[in-house]
């Protein structure tokens, strides 16, 4: 860097691009005060990232309802609004769309999210494949398995399980399934043949691609006496770890909890429908009854901005 | 008073109504099966489905009797078998859900909830 001196303009440039080389593989230049990221090598033709935003929704448990809790459709509904106005590219949805994984509800929720007008892209909660391991969730929401296809399927990579991937902006979003074949414990589980197709989805990546992971149940062990957590999220963590950004969301424990570990962060997200206790207090994992007007303090959604490689997270409640 | 205080011919005595006492308890449960608290009646028994346990975790009952499960819970359960003389699921029980299963064939039945497969019950059936 020492070499990199001078008058000229390009020589200023040169250095203030060498003076924030990060550890992401990602060069930052600067236009018009804002920094932006260049990519590098090969990457740099695949195209560079800008900022964008998606949105996601987790638990919405379409169908549940209890006391004089509101329905779950109404705070769906809320929550779709709340989406709408954030504006996102698209958004996902992390599971435990419906309670009882009927088509009743299952078609109701689909109906209710055509209301954050963007494409979503779904993976099954537990609550999805409840009697018939998903078949109904799949027909409806499935990427290749017959379900919804994506405005551009060229895109999109498909798992025989109905895993999937997709890029956008450079980034790489990949669909996760843990909710089949829960442990006897109720772990998730990811299995081998999705744990193959991950690593050979994720081979031909470079380092410096930003990885966005998302599955129903946590990828790191919150909980295990309550399955929160998935039994083989080790190999998952080790085929991303090269990678200078993995950013992981999940739903199931309806509540915010992150944790960083290196390149890599975890998030799990507010439910739409009904707030679940804090790991291990109580007897089990069920509804948290809370007072009417308390509930919307722990309900919401999430609006992920990604800048440069970053992925910079919001939750917003359905009381905000 | 201490034991050793006791006359001799104490012990014996106690002894024998005991065994009278036992005896009298065995006709009466071989006669009348349905009467003695022990012994397993077919017909209709309940498991309730609560803070997310089985209640009673292991149910005795007689070849022939209809388990009839209640989730109280606010949270959804199942019933799906896991061994045993024969294989039974039951569909998602809402709050306030009922399923029913005649067991028709004797040995022991180990079932989880499906959902939290951490829940276990046993039925063994006589």
């Amino acid at each position: 860097m020492s070499k990199v001196v001078g008058s000229s303009g390009a020589g200023r440039r040169q250095a203030v691009k060498c003076l924030l080389w990060g550890g992401a593989g990602v060069l930052w230049s600067f236009a018009g005060g804002v920094p932006r990221p260049l990519r590098l090598g090969a990457e740099a033709q695949a195209g560079e990232i800008r900022g964008f935003t998606f949105g996601q929704i987790s638990d919405s448990h379409i169908g549940f309802k209890a006391g004089v809790h509101p329905s779950a459709e109404d705070t769906l509904q809320e929550a779709v609004a709340r989406m709408a106005a954030v504006e996102p590219e698209f958004v996902i949805h992390t599971g435990d769309v419906s309670h009882l994984a009927t088509a009743e509800q299952f078609a109701s929720a689909a109906q209710l999210m055509q209301g954050v007008k963007r494409e979503v892209f779904y993976v099954p909660g537990e609550h999805d494949t409840i009697g018939d391991d998903g078949k109904l969730f799949f027909e409806r929401f499935g990427r290749g398995r017959g379900g919804s296809e994506l405005r551009n399927p060229g895109a999109l990579a498909q798992g025989s399980g109905g895993w999937y991937s997709f890029d956008a902006h450079g980034v790489h979003f990949v669909g996760l399934i843990n909710v089949l074949n829960l442990t006897s414990t109720g772990l998730g589980t990811i299995g081998a043949p999705q744990l193959k197709w991950l690593q050979k989805d994720l081979a031909s990546r470079g380092v410096s691609t930003p990885i966005v992971l998302f599955a129903h149940m946590p990828l790191w062990s919150i909980y295990p006496q309550w399955g929160w957590g998935t039994q083989d999220a080790a190999p998952v963590l080790a085929a991303v770890r090269r990678f200078g950004s993995v950013t992981i969301l999940n739903g199931h424990i309806h509540q915010v909890i992150q944790k960083v570990e290196g390149n890599v962060t975890y998030h799990t997200a507010y439910s739409t429908a009904f707030p679940q206790p804090a790991p291990g207090v109580g007897p089990g994992p069920g509804p948290l009854k809370v007072p009417a007007d308390k509930l919307r303090m722990l309900l919401g959604i999430r609006r992920v901005e990604v800048v440069s490689d970053r992925a910079m997270l919001t939750d917003a409640t359905l009381a905000s | 008073m201490s034991h050793s205080s006791r006359s001799p011919g104490t012990l014996p005595v106690l002894l024998a109504l005991l065994s009278a006492i036992l005896c009298a308890t065995t006709l009466v449960s071989t006669s009348h099966p349905a009467s003695a608290a022990a012994a397993p009646a077919a017909g209709r028994s309940i498991v309730t489905i609560r803070g997310f346990s089985f209640e009673p975790r292991v149910l005795t009952v007689a070849s022939g009797t209809t388990v009839l499960w209640i989730n109280e819970d606010d949270d959804v359960h199942t019933i799906k078998s896991k061994d045993g003389p024969a294989m039974f699921q039951s569909p998602a029980l809402d709050s306030g859900g009922k399923y029913g299963f005649t067991f028709d064939h004797p040995g022991t039945y180990h079932y989880i909830c499906s959902v939290h497969p951490y829940m276990h019950g046993e039925i063994v059936v006589r």
